[in-house]
């Protein structure tokens, strides 16, 4: 994922709501008029944010009957996921080396040799 | 040290991460302003970070860069844009070319740190504002390093502790 790719990506989980049918989707397949009927608003509405989540590759959609269906790709929700936690990681390290520094007894290089 | 939240906003690209340590503010502060101490933690292990110019004054830069396993190096800079210490430090971190010139296409990031004392103790809080969502990948890099790092350190403590 990069450039134009996660721009729609962290776009399209930027919405409370798009964010929630991200995650019903990822654990299973819901139809769009399923999932207008648990959000207060039109169905129209709905349809859009779908769209928007499938142009970020966030979800995808198929036909099954007359039914629209809608199903979460785990991949790109994942790939989402890892950038941030990356960045969490990098802090977390940062974070563990000022430990480090502000406990040790103010002597620099103290590592001793004890050979 | 307790990392005691760290909150990721994918709608403002904001970061915010808040530690507490077992150390007086004036102590946590020295290692923003220190450039000896600033090296020992900003690059990941695999990135050491070597600090050239440390002018931490309104206005002031700071250039550094970072040597990777292969001696491939990564220059970077801040650029201060407010100090009170030891409380409240900002600054614009950017890349750099190999000469260490700001690199203009490159994205740069606001970071925040405030230090509050707290029991005895420093809370302090990161945030980091990204301009864009590749400035963000950018710095998973560099996460990913870590995670490396964190790893191959697991190994280590496991082999120390085997070998008695």
């Amino acid at each position: 994922m990069s450039g134009a790719g996660a721009d729609r990506v962290f776009h399209a989980l930027a919405d409370t709501t798009r964010r929630d049918i991200v995650a019903l989707v990822v654990q299973g397949e819901h139809s769009v008029s399923d999932l207008a009927r648990r959000y207060p608003m039109s169905f129209a509405a709905v349809q859009k944010h779908v769209a928007v989540l499938e142009r970020a590759g966030l979800v995808s959609k198929h036909r099954l009957g007359r039914e629209q269906r809608v199903r979460g790709e785990v991949g790109t929700v994942r790939e989402a996921h890892r950038v941030l936690d990356q960045i969490e990681a990098l802090w977390q390290g940062r974070l563990g080396r000022i430990e480090d520094l502000v406990t040790s007894p103010p002597i620099p290089d103290s590592k001793g040799d004890t050979s | 040290m307790s990392v005691t939240s760290v909150e990721k906003d994918t709608e403002s690209l904001t970061m915010t991460i808040t530690a507490q340590f077992d150390a007086p503010s004036a102590r946590v502060w020295q290692v923003w302003t220190d450039p000896r101490q600033l090296e020992k933690w900003w690059g990941p292990p695999t990135y050491p970070a070597t600090v050239v110019g440390h002018d931490i004054t309104p206005g002031g830069t700071v250039t550094y860069f970072m040597t990777g396993p292969e001696g491939d190096t990564h220059h970077g800079w801040w650029r201060v844009s407010a100090v009170d210490a030891p409380h409240h430090l900002e600054f614009v971190d950017g890349f750099a070319d190999a000469d260490g010139n700001p690199n203009p296409d490159m994205p740069v990031m606001n970071i925040s740190v405030s230090l509050h004392e707290e029991s005895g103790g420093t809370r302090m809080q990161v945030t980091t504002v990204f301009p864009t969502t590749e400035a963000m990948e950018q710095l998973a890099a560099m996460g990913m390093e870590e995670g490396m790092t964190a790893a191959m350190g697991q190994i280590d403590s496991l082999v120390m502790t085997e070998s008695g």
